[in-house]
């Protein structure tokens, strides 16, 4: 076997990972609105004045995250067709990250309505504004801002964790990577292709991220400029 | 066949499993630990070139998967002439990716020090070495601890990751026993238990007792 990169071998491989690319960039932004969503609903169980739903929210959430991704993806992808659902496989990964990471996001969220200050609730009490209002109006327009910086790490770190779809047959880069090196019996060039594209493309959103972050401290005044 | 049946033929081999995890868990945490106090005080030395590797390494980490990295280091490193056993690449891959995320607490921890330390352990004429070993480390713990337990909770998680280059750990059984006799449902679901029950009555106690001694130790 040929030692070192071989570049013209990278060079031809170099559309297919780009292709691939795409899938991966479809997933996680699929997977990540999933989780958005998923998030909020983990957010109403969390806030709903009944305590027993209080309580196996609580119990859910906790249960999703502090299991691996990898072991919920094979669940999902192979227990549910013994009853008789049938979903393919990209189905099944967005699913699973969108479970996953909305328990994060819920959490997320729930720090940002805990961030806007309680003198603010009772200021819309003493004004008389119906709870809506309150929400609509007042509390959620403070408290998206303070979410911003950890919803955008979440995108970060679902993107970073779209490989684990390739477990599952979601042909995603690592996936296209895995295929490519498996056709030529060379790894090296596919895997190494693999972490320069996460990282020209993870390292900067990162870097927005953390600079949203600062704007956000900032507007908030928890540190000067 | 029940679920007991199926514990009782499985569930040892699932244990076994489970004991590859715990060792692969006890073995990247030991390094992560290291890895993040090396690269969180280079991240704050004042030598550019050692604040450089630090900054490039911990960007380079967070910022590719750890599955990729995982790869890297099981399948590619060989073409250079460095094999390791599938255990050790595992320890390896997942300390370094979680000794990244680790430097960046560790670097967080110092700078929320309160500088009046720094300037009594200047004026009493500490050398910086004895600044940071005796004023500065001790003091760190209580603060960077709850983010770091965070941190250990997700490398237990990350370490279902192994399985995929061939370690036989609990994933890895997992997905043996679902190969053969197909009850998904059973081994599938017995493995996330197992990792929710080290998880929440194991591990995150264990640690939460950490923090407790820590906040002790500094008098708070």
């Amino acid at each position: 076997m040929e030692m070192g990169f071989k570049w013209d071998f990278a060079y031809e491989i170099l559309p297919q990972m780009l292709w691939a690319t795409l899938n991966t960039i479809i997933a996680a932004g699929v997977g990540y609105a999933i989780a958005l969503v998923v998030g909020l609903f983990f957010l109403l169980g969390q806030r709903t004045p009944y305590k027993i739903v209080n309580v196996i929210n609580r119990e859910l959430v906790e249960f999703i995250r502090s299991t691996p991704l990898l072991i919920q993806l094979f669940f999902v992808y192979f227990v549910l067709p013994q009853f008789g659902i049938k979903l393919s496989a990209w189905l099944c990964g967005m699913i699973t990250i969108g479970l996953h990471f909305g328990t994060y996001l819920s959490e997320v969220y729930r720090g940002a309505l805990e961030g806007v200050s309680k003198t603010q609730w009772e200021a819309c009490r003493a004004l008389n504004f119906s709870t809506v209002y309150t929400y609509r109006r007042i509390v959620l327009p403070q408290a998206f801002p303070i979410a911003i910086p950890g919803m955008g790490n979440y995108l970060v770190g679902i993107f970073k964790d779209t490989p684990l779809l390739s477990t599952i047959g979601v042909a995603e880069l690592f996936h296209a990577a895995t295929a490519v090196g498996g056709y030529n019996y060379r790894y090296l060039e596919p895997y190494t292709m693999v972490g320069i594209i996460f990282l020209i493309l993870s390292v900067p959103a990162a870097m927005w991220v953390r600079k949203l972050e600062r704007r956000v401290n900032v507007a908030q005044g928890k540190i000067k400029q | 066949m029940s679920y007991f049946a199926f514990l009782a033929e499985h569930g040892s081999t699932l244990l076994l499993g489970t004991v590859t995890t715990i060792k692969v868990l006890v073995c990247s945490t030991i390094l992560y630990v290291i890895i993040s106090m090396i690269f969180g005080l280079m991240r704050l030395s004042k030598n550019p070139a050692i604040q450089g590797i630090a900054t490039v390494y911990i960007e380079f980490f967070r910022g590719t998967s750890l599955l990729v990295q995982l790869f890297w280091v099981y399948y590619v490193l060989p073409f250079f002439g460095l094999s390791l056993e599938a255990f050790v690449a595992g320890v390896v891959a997942l300390g370094m990716n979680f000794g990244a995320y680790g430097a960046e607490i560790v670097r967080g921890g110092i700078l929320a020090v309160p500088k009046g330390q720094w300037e009594a352990a200047h004026a009493l004429n500490f050398s910086p070495a004895k600044r940071i070993k005796r004023i500065i480390i001790p003091q760190i713990f209580p603060i960077i601890l709850p983010p770091a337990a965070n941190l250990t909770v997700e490398l237990l998680k990350a370490t279902a990751l192994v399985a995929l280059v061939t370690v036989v750990d609990l994933t890895f059984e997992a997905k043996q026993i679902n190969s053969i006799t197909w009850l998904s449902a059973q081994c599938f679901g017995t493995a996330l238990l197992i990792y929710y029950i080290m998880a929440r009555f194991a591990l995150v106690p264990f640690l939460r007792w950490l923090e407790v001694l820590a906040a002790r130790k500094v008098g708070r």
